[in-house]
């Protein structure tokens, strides 16, 4: 079985190819461009194709199976009515798989619960990355907040983080709100 | 209580319904909470909206007929109760096949088709539509097969996203384009293209982009499906008004929305359009409505029309079974039901002759304030929707 991945996130794409090694398929082309979309994929001729719903490659992939139906053309995982939930699964982690007509779809099933998977784990990583980048972000806001304090009113640490604190609960924000302000000010103000 | 409601929609003028019903105040009026998401392609915003992530969305009017019809994408039933806008698109062409067909930029369409007509490119000319089952597509079809081109020896149709028809063009992907506004524009000040003719002058009344929604999700929250409506009526007549064009032009021009400079988008509000990279203009009346003339209605009768050219190029069966589908997709009942209350003008029919009006004609109406039309077809031909069956 031939598959092509569709997907902008070349981290993303390995960790599929990987899974689908796993998985006993080794025949894998990942695509990351959308150009000629059409052309390659008649040349490289899979039998599944798997895409990133983000991608706008999408629009040009889905034509193939709306053209003359004197071509071979691949057949939308979702034309299988019975599977509701699989399709919502699929569509809420952001990717599709369309099979090329003679394929069985009980064959790509699985693959798709690979994909789906990966994306939902992706999905995740990255949402833990962001919180993490941006809880760094605060700490380091907030230690140059109480360096200024500490320079600017002659405190100590502690006291610094103090008045942070008693501020933003004064004022009813976050603390790292109150630190960015006092970063701007001095900043203006020096 | 608000009710959140989450709408798909693609970068292009003619979301500036949805953008307004929003950032203006009148969603928020009606106790509605709005979401605009914009997406990256029209098969993405159709999966979201027949699987539930999304309460409506802005749908290219033939969309919600090929879902009913099982054609492609998740089972649903979508109605369209809304019409967003008549027409606001162009026809587009690289220099390289103006050139080869000795068109110069700036003249009429003529010269392109006969072009065709003879095959002087001496293979398939490639034109990009925004997506398969769409206004331009069909519209493209009707307007080369009534000036006698054959489409299958001399052209080829290939889907390109609107926001890379300009790259497809400099890539020689493709020679030619149709497609919405500002993306025929960003072509021409990129150089890459001259925009040959505006789909207002292939059919002067099209209905191009539409309100989709679950029918389900409107059978569970009628009271609420109501006021969307209402809200987008007037958002609708805003975004017609000349005085708030600046405004609109302003608002779609945020990253958020389109990301464009607002002149390119005021040029098709005002269908006041640059042609060619050289600054040839042109100002076509009625190039983009949002509002006048029953604009928002969901005629059955343009529902029809799409089939009639669906089962003309081997897309869709037109049968007894089909006609009932696409009647039901467009919803004009729906909109009677919702804005009725609120005295607005409504049509007496649900349906109509399409392409008898060359100009705009007083039709029967509830208020009898009612204009329709000017909705000529490029051959002068008209679509009875009472046609029977063949």
């Amino acid at each position: 079985m031939r598959i092509v991945v569709i997907d902008l996130q070349p981290d993303r794409a390995r960790t599929i190819e990987a899974a689908l090694g796993e998985a006993g398929i080794d025949d894998v082309v990942v695509l990351a461009q959308t150009d000629r979309l059409v052309e390659r994929l008649a040349e490289i001729d899979p039998d599944a194709v798997l895409i990133d719903l983000e991608s706008p490659g999408r629009d040009m992939l889905e034509q193939m199976f709306d053209l003359s139906r004197r071509v071979r053309r691949p057949v939308a995982m979702f034309v299988d009515e019975s599977d509701a939930a699989s399709i919502t699964a699929a569509v809420e982690a952001g990717v599709g798989a369309y099979v090329v007509n003679g394929l069985r779809k009980e064959r790509i099933k699985p693959i798709l619960d690979l994909a789906v998977s990966r994306f939902n784990a992706f999905a995740r990583l990255q949402a833990e990355l962001e919180m993490t980048k941006a809880a760094l972000a605060e700490r380091k806001l907030i230690d140059r907040a109480k360096g200024i304090l500490m320079k600017m009113k002659g405190i100590d640490e502690e006291e610094a983080y103090t008045v942070l604190r008693r501020t933003a609960m004064s004022q009813n924000r976050r603390i790292a709100e109150i630190a960015q302000s006092i970063v701007i000010a001095a900043e203006i103000l020096n | 209580m608000t009710v959140p409601i989450r709408i798909g929609f693609i970068p292009l003028v003619d979301c500036a319904p949805l953008v307004v019903l929003h950032e203006m105040g009148f969603a928020r009026e009606a106790g509605l909470e709005i979401v605009l998401t914009r997406e990256a392609s029209w098969s993405n915003i159709r999966d979201k909206l027949a699987v539930g992530l999304y309460e409506a969305s802005h749908l290219l009017a033939p969309m919600p007929l090929a879902t009913n019809l099982g054609l492609a994408g998740p089972r649903a039933e979508i109605v369209a109760p809304y019409v967003l806008n008549l027409n606001g698109d162009v026809v587009g062409a690289a220099e390289p096949l103006l050139a080869a067909l000795d068109i110069a930029p700036g003249t009429g369409p003529e010269a392109l088709l006969d072009g065709l007509r003879t095959g002087r490119l001496g293979r398939p000319a490639v034109f990009g539509v925004p997506f398969f089952f769409s206004t331009h597509h069909y519209l493209l079809r009707y307007w080369m097969a009534a000036a006698g081109v054959d489409l299958d020896a001399r052209v080829r149709i290939e889907v390109i996203p609107p926001p890379l028809m300009t790259d497809a063009i400099r890539a020689g992907v493709i020679d030619a384009f149709m497609v919405g506004e500002p993306w025929g524009s960003f072509a021409v000040d990129a150089g890459a293209a001259a925009i040959v003719l505006t789909g207002a002058e292939i059919w002067k009344a099209a209905p191009e982009k539409v309100l989709g929604l679950r029918r389900e999700w409107m059978s569970d929250h009628e009271e609420e499906a109501a006021q969307l409506l209402r809200a987008l009526l007037r958002a609708s007549q805003w975004a017609d008004n000349p005085v708030n064009r600046v405004t609109l032009s302003e608002l779609l021009s945020r990253d958020a929305y389109l990301g464009l400079p607002a002149e390119l988008l005021e040029r098709a509000l005002a269908g006041t359009l640059t042609l060619t990279p050289r600054g040839h203009q042109a100002t076509i009346e009625r190039f983009l409505v949002f509002d006048t003339g029953a604009a928002t209605f969901p005629w059955r009768s343009q529902a029809l029309w799409f089939l009639d050219q669906m089962s003309r190029w081997g897309h869709a069966p037109d049968t007894a079974t089909t006609r009932e589908v696409v009647r039901r997709t467009f919803a004009p009942e729906i909109y009677r039901a919702a804005l009725s209350p609120v005295g607005a003008d409504l049509p007496a029919a649900n349906a109509k002759v399409e392409g008898a009006l060359e100009a705009p004609t007083p039709a029967a109406s509830r208020n009898g304030r009612m204009f329709l039309g000017p909705d000529r077809f490029c051959d002068g031909r008209v679509f009875d929707p009472e046609t029977p069956v063949a």
